[in-house]
């Protein structure tokens, strides 16, 4: 019964949905209180209808409900519970569910929440976030219904892959979902922009918070789908630049362009037409990832349940958001007031290049992800483009980004002092060249590459403190007004100054683990050992462990460094009988920012007949950084989201003020 | 990274981790050893999904890093060992495609865009700024200023 309210709570907010829709759109041509009310009731009672149902589905799952196929496909009575609620969304089915709460959720702030906002272009975001609600809950109730019976249920479930039987891959794809479609609400704020004409401050002011909010969810879903893969897959790499992470990267650049050149628009009302557009390509480029990774156009590791069928669905809702949204852009765009001027050195010509290289990198990562299909397409010839080409791509592009990046906080707005900026970052600039020759000079093997790095992240991160220490006039005041101005720094300053500080330390780690990191194998009985770096590894045991739905080996391993004891580590080999597939657990010894990684593999016979099992020892140096970086990135979004200038009501006084906003120095 | 509802196909991918340190596979000489080692990056397991031969175990990447490493033993260069693979298996195997005419549009792009749009950018601005050229103050314009500065050092 309960999944017969899911499946009709479904369709309710389907209907709900419609109903948003053609409310907000009449109340605005009506200019009605009255309906412009109804609609935004409207997309509450979806959000409500859709959250409803993902109750339901949750239901499903938690009782090992088999007669629903969904729960049939994905789940096992015997999973532990944390793995049962997360296989809700680690199917089509279950994820495009997903996909649809967080729609109609956001579109339900937006409509119950956002007070400030003029009534007539919020009838326009409302309409707009509901037409998309039409689209994927449409998409969700007749191609990928969750809630279908089974007419014979069977008796067990046929589980969930035991790969993402995992912690950080059970809260992987609600981060990410929440930041690929918190752009959906940036998309309808630029369709309302557009419509009503109006793109200034007040309206960049809407929009930061929620592209901020949403790069922050994808960079943390990013991350964790990164460790993810780091530690589980078993070979110590997080990054593949496979399509299906290409898919989630696309959006990440596009989003962080649009974060750049919204504060633009906010702070000096320039670039507007740049800024709308790269909001309508954030949602659209979270779409295409929706579409490439379930269509099955590319081959993946990650390769979702793939169905051509549904993917020409996506495709057609891809085509339908997107081409109206840049029709609309190449219609009214044209129209909308130009900007402020501003000379090439300045603030704004910074984060114009910024924007430059981003947008670069974004179609560097398209072009090597559709490549192949297109050259397929246009000659019949079938080529590769793996991680050989972005290394010699997209990589010299983030340098030279970074190259840039400190400079630009440095330089005024409208028209900067480009030596000025450069003479205060000798500091950062000497560091960064000292760092970078000393890695060139002891760490052997010699890697330029990645010596060039760790200077760029030495760079960015010495960058921000010099930044900040020319904010709070360092030096050059009494230490109380230093005092006075560190604790008057806005939260958006920290936040930026995290965010990219964030970055070069994730320049650190994955520059250095990279190209220094040492693998070492053998087969080990008993009380062998192998030696990794400086590090020794010794098999000292190999008992049986099994858990609620697996049956396991695992190695009690010590790791040693000139004979004192680091760590006692036991990295496993299961068997999951329901998929009988065996996976890896890796076991990870953190040392300082190090990683000793170690994995249990395949029992063979070694010498004397003895059993030995294939032992395989990382050192991954510094690898720690490549996940701290990114989430101090996010954290720079959070304390930025929480500024005072960017609280829901403040454009709204701003926009009474008629004030463009004021530079923040 | 939405290794959600991941397919058996990831299976092979998973039994076969990071085949290449497998110890029986290994060159006795520790040199060739690690130019193969260094090849086996660029080249792809034709039948998995989307993985080079260093990290999969499937029995096409295991004949791949033979035949790789029996080619570094037999004295053959990485350009010739490279060429000897694409001969065989055509260009799908390399994941870094070649540098030619008929990719340039993959390897130009990337570096035209932001070639284009730096000129554009500097040029444009260039000749918008002297469209708009800020005109020297007035006098009495000059004078508010200087007030106006006064009252801010107070």
């Amino acid at each position: 019964m309960i999944i017969e309210i899911g499946a009709f709570c479904l369709i309710l907010s389907l209907i709900l949905s419609v109903a948003q829709v053609g409310l907000s759109v009449f109340g605005r041509i009506r200019r009605s209180a009255v309906f412009y009310g109804a609609g935004e009731g409207a997309a509450g009672a979806a959000f409500l209808m859709v959250l409803i149902a993902f109750a339901a589905l949750i239901y499903a799952f938690v009782t090992s409900d088999f007669s629903v196929a969904n729960v049939a496909a994905n789940s096992h009575s015997a999973k532990p519970i944390l793995y049962k609620v997360a296989g809700v969304w680690g199917s089509h089915e279950g994820s495009m569910l997903l996909w649809c709460l967080a729609l109609t959720g956001f579109g339900a702030i937006v409509a119950l929440m956002a007070r400030g906002l003029p009534a007539a272009m919020k009838s326009v975001v409302v309409a707009s976030q509901g037409a998309l609600g039409v689209l994927f809950l449409a998409y969700t109730v007749f191609a990928s219904n969750p809630f279908m019976r089974l007419l014979e249920p069977p008796a067990e479930g046929q589980s969930l892959n035991p790969l993402l039987q995992d912690p950080a891959l059970a809260f992987h794809p609600p981060f990410l979902y929440g930041g690929y479609v918190g752009f959906s609400i940036v998309f309808s704020f630029a369709i309302a922009a557009l419509i009503e004409g109006r793109v200034d401050a007040a309206w960049a002011r809407w929009v930061r918070p929620w592209s901020l909010a949403a790069w922050s969810l994808l960079t943390v879903g990013i991350t964790l789908g990164a460790f993810w893969a780091y530690y589980e897959l078993g070979w110590g790499g997080w990054w593949f630049w496979d399509p299906v992470e290409n898919a989630s990267f696309m959006p990440w650049l596009i989003g962080t362009a649009l974060l750049h050149s919204a504060v633009v628009t906010e702070k000096r009302g320039a670039l507007p037409g740049w800024t709308v557009f790269l909001a309508l390509g954030s949602f659209t480029f979270s779409m295409l990832g929706a579409f490439l990774v379930r269509s099955g156009v590319l081959t993946s590791v990650h390769a979702f349940a793939v169905d051509p069928e549904r993917g020409i669905l996506l495709l057609t809702i891809l085509g339908l958001a997107a081409g109206t949204g840049f029709s609309l852009f190449a219609w009214r765009a044209p129209k909308l007031a130009p900007g402020g001027l501003f000379a090439p050195i300045s603030r704004e010509g910074a984060l114009v290049i910024n924007n430059l290289i981003l947008s670069a990198a974004t179609v560097t990562v398209l072009l090597g992800t559709l490549y192949p299909l297109i050259k397929e397409a246009l000659t019949g010839q079938s080529l590769s483009v793996g991680t050989p080409y972005f290394n010699l791509t997209f990589a010299p592009l983030m340098a030279l980004a970074f190259l840039v990046l400190p400079i630009g906080p440095l330089l005024s707005w409208k028209r900067g002092d480009g030596l000025g900026a450069l003479q205060r970052l000798w500091a950062a600039a000497g560091l960064a060249v000292m760092v970078a020759l000393l890695v060139l000079w002891f760490q052997k093997p010699t890697h330029v590459a990645a010596s060039v790095g760790m200077g760029l992240g030495v760079w960015l991160i010495v960058g921000v403190f010099v930044e900040i220490a020319e904010r709070i006039h360092l030096g050059r005041a009494s230490p109380a007004e230093v005092r006075r101005r560190l604790g008057g720094l806005p939260r958006g300053a920290w936040g930026m100054s995290l965010a990219h500080a964030g970055l070069g330390i994730f320049t650190l780690g994955a520059c250095f683990e990279t190209a220094y990191k040492i693998e070492a194998a053998q087969a080990l009985s008993v009380s062998q050992s192998i030696s990794v770096g400086a590090y020794q590894v010794q098999l000292s045991d190999v008992v049986s462990a099994n858990g609620p739905n697996y049956i396991a080996e695992r190695g009690l391993v010590t790791v040693t460094k000139n004979g004192e004891p680091v760590c006692d580590a036991k990295p496993e080999r299961r068997f999951y009988p329901a998929n009988s597939q065996t996976t890896s657990e890796v076991a990870l010894c953190l040392e300082g920012l190090d990683d000793v990684y170690l994995v249990l593999g395949e029992r063979r016979v070694g010498s004397e007949d003895q059993p030995a099992w294939l032992v395989r020892a990382y050192w991954n140096p510094l690898a720690r950084l490549i996940f701290l970086g990114p989430l101090l990135m996010a954290l720079g979004g959070a304390v930025s989201l929480s500024d005072r200038r960017l609280r829901f009501a403040a454009p709204r006084r701003a926009a009474d003020a008629g004030a463009v906003a004021v530079p923040a120095e | 990274m939405k290794p959600l509802g991941l397919t058996g196909l990831i299976l092979a991918a998973v039994l076969c981790m990071g085949a290449a340190a497998d110890p029986s596979e290994r060159l006795a000489d520790p040199v060739l050893e690690a130019r193969a080692k260094a090849l086996f990056p660029e080249i792809r397991c034709m039948v998995c999904q989307n993985e080079s031969i260093d990290d999969s175990q499937a029995e096409l990447a295991v004949d791949l890093r033979k035949i790789v490493r029996e080619e570094v033993a037999a004295g053959r260069t990485d350009t010739q060992v490279r060429s000897y693979l694409v001969q065989r298996y055509g260009e799908y195997v390399m994941l870094k495609p070649a540098f030619s005419l008929t990719n340039a549009a993959l390897w130009v792009t990337p570096f035209a865009i932001v070639f284009l749009g730096l000129i554009g950018f500097f040029g444009l601005k260039r000749s918008s700024l002297d469209h708009a050229q800020e005109t020297a103050l007035t006098s009495e314009e000059q004078a508010l200023l200087v007030k106006l500065q006064a009252s801010e050092a107070k």
